[in-house]
């Protein structure tokens, strides 16, 4: 171990391995991305500093003999002065640089879905058991009209004459949130995708472009237009059920992106159509969107080359002046917002950024849902609420606040083996998601974790579904929007009028 | 205090309940002795702490006016009222609605009638370019919300309500309604949950001549109260049956949907029948949810719905409350138990059991009863 700084000299974790049990197989060493285990010639040897507890050795170690434990060599426990103040203040004196880091905050803030609890039916009314009636989920993203226009025949029935705006059909509310090929490899945007054709629901290609082998799967893919404008031309635009152009992400509002050139190799430069090598930078703005006049007319240049048979979403962070935002966008002309809390992830971010800028997304939704309800607008678009969806209960809650559909990044990672490690900007991510290295990749077999992903949404669909019978309701519709079903424990006055939502017992 | 309205620290009113109606599809009238009878069969699903009525046709010399039924808690209040009144409307005539003393209802607030038009040069003119139903319906919910102690239960043409504090045996005494004629009839017994003793909670609950008698507690009641405050409706009764008369008011006048297409906004088709429809209906209905889904009515209900044109039974999409209906000549009757009919009508010729959410509708001058609604299912 070379102690060639303050910030290498404590390792986090302790990768400790039972000798008694070893047999000396190596697949750790195989199977570390890190780089923390090595052969020394009769025994396995650890390099503890470069462990990120991501779970992978122990979990494919035969013998069990592989322990990760937290190294409980303290850094002096202080309230104030915290581990990561101090490590952060020692690795930027040494560098200089801005420490980033992978997916959502570790902050330990507030979560409102945990504060908000369900209601279910008692003697008045009768709970429905969703074993034995319909129960239904299926739930229409895009546009809907204020009111039906109808023409009659001679026989005076009604003929439709109203042209619904399009829509995206989901069997169930979920949609998995933007994650581009080159943040995560295309081993797992296929697992993804796989998923969501078997489940009636969509994927989306964030911005990174469409590789060419999810072309087949464009009915559920949701293609994405950033401020990098990677891989973006009229067949990829097409090639989707719908367009989003992306704003804004809730690990990182405010703030653009930035794929190393050693990550770009020849299939993610063919995608984002960039040269190999070259660095992939998405500014912070997007450079013809300075005002919501702008923002206007890019969807509706995607409208146009996309001849209107596309939703356009768009998808924002949550940030303070979210609900009058959020009534521009739809102004604007948006299908669909998708709102991003500032819990949700990132394949890499300033910890500036994401520890500290945004709100909550149940705060966000509660408040966006309300404003367009009071301005008369709520049925121009639909909303997608995302920023760590860790369960179905949170999905409920999400969609009772005013949520048509619920996007899942996160929870479809932890599917895939994702541990929650937090560098995904490293490139070394031993389960094969957020790396590129070959020998990783490989190791993520799209059918096995596209089932997966599969059962964990089914599973979730069920769940909502006892839900939804408990409180006596047989459609999502019902519930959609119906914060009466909602109930705040241990919220201030000011919360649950945010929220929308009564104290307990009220 | 009598409680016009829902002072409680509730959400909505939850109640169990009877209910009853009657109509005659080529107007012939009946007094109300026959739908008295009909509702006292089924006294024991209320407790006495709601029972009422709506008759339609029984305002024939002022059939174009509108006549509003107004409780006043206090003297005060029906000052202030008719003070807003004389400034909008032109009222032909007013006078207290006939009421006899009886043992059974003990505490009643003060009930008058006014039969009016409103005003051509009224001073909201100056702002908006209302109708005369829309202008009725703003100042019911202005009164109903604004003006404390008073409280408008009937406002359509041609048709009253009569309602109250306790059986409905009693109320129809109270209101000598043995005395009212009318063509059509709907009653209702209450059994409420949590918020007793409260005349405004009593049902019919009316606007314009929509009327609406419910069994049922509307679980979906929280979206279907925000889908209609976008459209500024003013849920200030917080009652279940008071959102069922705000969507087909919405649906029905303002949308123009038919009465048979607004019933299966109500009681929507599962996507799994739609599916299996021919593709115009498919897209038809499909559309509807689409853009109606924040109206569907869900959770248990049946519910007699009455308006100028005639009158609408039915139940929820999967049939959680009871609801029979029969047939005699040109009456048809519906109720939540079969017996209430064949105590007015001993043989009827035909007696079913609507399917969920299959509307019974019959409307004047056509001569049957259809049953079944638009969608077979």
């Amino acid at each position: 171990m070379i102690k060639s700084s303050f910030s290498n000299i404590q390792s986090e974790y302790l990768a400790l391995i039972d000798h008694t049990k070893c047999v000396r197989c190596k697949r750790c060493i195989q199977n570390c991305g890190w780089g923390t285990y090595s052969f020394g010639g009769d025994k396995i040897l650890s390099d503890h500093t470069k462990c990120v507890a991501c779970g992978r050795c122990y979990t494919y170690c035969p013998e069990g003999a592989i322990s990760i434990v937290k190294n409980p060599t303290v850094i002096r426990e202080n309230g104030n002065w915290k581990e990561n103040h101090i490590k952060s203040i020692w690795k930027q004196s040494e560098t200089g640089g801005i420490v980033i880091s992978g997916m959502g905050t570790t902050f330990k803030y507030k979560k409102y879905f945990d504060h908000i609890l369900l209601d279910a039916c008692q003697v008045t009314n009768p709970s429905i058991d969703p074993l034995r009636e319909p129960m239904e989920l299926k739930t229409y993203l895009g546009k809907k009209p204020s009111k039906i226009e109808l023409d009659f025949n001679e026989e005076g029935e009604p003929i439709l004459k109203t042209k619904m705006p399009p829509q995206i059909e989901l069997q169930t509310p979920f949609v998995f949130g933007a994650m581009s090929y080159g943040s995560i490899s295309l081993n797992a945007q296929k697992a993804m995708a796989l998923a969501a054709r078997a489940l009636g629901i969509v994927m989306n290609t964030g911005e990174g472009g469409l590789h060419d082998d999810l072309v087949p799967f464009g009915k559920n893919i949701i293609v994405q237009v950033a401020s990098g404008r990677f891989g973006v031309h009229r067949d990829y635009l097409n090639s989707g059920i719908a367009v989003e152009i992306k704003i804004g992400q809730g690990a990182k509002p405010g703030i653009g992106g930035h794929l190393p050139g050693e990550k770009i190799g020849l299939d993610i430069s063919r995608t984002r159509m960039i040269p190999i090598g070259t660095d992939a930078i998405s500014p912070a703005p997007h450079h013809d969107i300075y005002s919501i006049e702008d923002l206007r007319q890019l969807i509706f240049a995607i409208k146009e080359a996309t001849n209107y048979e596309k939703p356009v979403s768009v998808k924002v962070a949550a940030v303070h002046n979210i609900a009058a935002i959020v009534s521009g966008i739809v102004r604007a002309g948006a299908d669909i917002v998708y709102i991003d809390g500032y819990t949700g992830g990132t394949g890499a971010a300033p910890n500036i950024i994401k520890d500290h800028v945004g709100i909550p997304i149940e705060l966000a939704l509660a408040q966006v849902d309300e404003r367009l309800r009071e301005e008369g607008i709520r049925n121009e678009a639909s909303l997608i609420a995302a920023g760590s969806i860790r369960s179905s209960a949170d999905a409920v809650k999400a969609i009772a606040l005013g949520a048509d559909a619920v996007a899942i990044g996160t929870a479809a990672l932890i599917v895939m083996g994702c541990h929650v490690c937090g560098k995904c900007n490293t490139g070394n991510c031993s389960w094969g998601i957020t790396t590129q290295r070959p020998e990783l990749v490989r190791r993520l077999d799209p059918e096995v974790y596209g089932e997966r992903l599969y059962n964990l949404i089914s599973a979730w669909s069920h769940e909502i579904q006892e839900v939804l019978g408990a409180m006596g309701v047989n459609s999502i519709e019902s519930l959609r929007g119906s914060r009466e079903r909602l109930r705040g424990v241990e919220l201030t006055d000011a919360e649950l009028k945010v929220l929308g939502i009564k104290h307990a017992g009220l | 205090m009598l409680k016009l309205k829902n002072k409680f620290s509730v959400e909505r009113d939850i109640s169990g309940c009877g209910l009853c109606g009657i109509i005659n599809a080529k107007k012939v009238k009946t007094t109300g002795e026959d739908i008295k009878k009909a509702i006292s069969v089924e006294h024991d699903r209320g407790n006495g702490l709601g029972g009422g009525f709506a008759v339609y046709g029984n305002y024939q010399d002022y059939a174009e006016l509108y006549a509003f039924h107004i409780m006043y808690d206090n003297l005060s209040a029906k000052g202030n009222v008719e003070e807003y009144l004389k400034n909008n409307f032109i009222i032909e005539k007013e006078e207290p609605i006939p009421t006899s003393k009886t043992s059974k209802i003990k505490d009643h607030p003060y009930l008058h009638r006014y039969f009016m038009k409103p005003k051509s040069d009224r001073q909201d003119k100056l702002f908006h370019d209302l109708g005369d139903d829309d202008f009725v319906v703003q100042s019911v919910m202005s009164i109903n919300e604004k003006y404390d102690g008073a409280y408008v239960f009937s406002s359509g043409k041609n048709m009253g309500a009569f309602k109250g504090v306790g059986y409905p045996e009693d109320i129809a005494d109270f209101y000598k309604l043995d005395e009212v004629e009318g063509y059509m009839w709907t009653a209702h017994n209450r059994f409420p949950t949590n918020t007793p003793g409260w005349w405004g909670g009593a049902h019919p609950f009316t606007l314009l001549d929509w009327s609406i008698v419910h069994n049922g507690e509307i679980s979906s009641y929280g979206i279907n109260k925000r889908y209609l405050e976008m459209y500024k409706y003013n849920l200030s009764l917080k009652t279940d049956t008071e959102v069922i008369t705000y969507i087909f008011d919405l649906l029905v006048r303002k949308h123009g949907l038919p009465i048979e297409l607004a019933t299966t906004v109500l009681a929507a088709p599962f996507y799994q029948n739609i599916d299996k429809m021919d593709n115009k209906k498919k897209e038809l209905l499909t559309t509807l949810r689409q853009i109606y889904g924040s109206a569907l009515l869900n959770g248990p209900f049946a519910i007699v719905f009455g308006y100028s044109g005639g009158m609408v039974a039915m139940n929820d999409r999967i049939k959680l409350r009871p609801l029979v209906a029969a047939t005699m000549g040109d009456f048809t009757y519906v109720a939540s138990e079969e017996a209430a009919i064949r105590a007015i009508c001993p043989s009827p010729d035909l007696v079913w059991s609507p399917k969920a959410g299959e509307p019974v509708i019959v409307k004047f001058e056509e001569l049957v009863a259809q049953k079944g609604g638009l969608i077979g299912l």
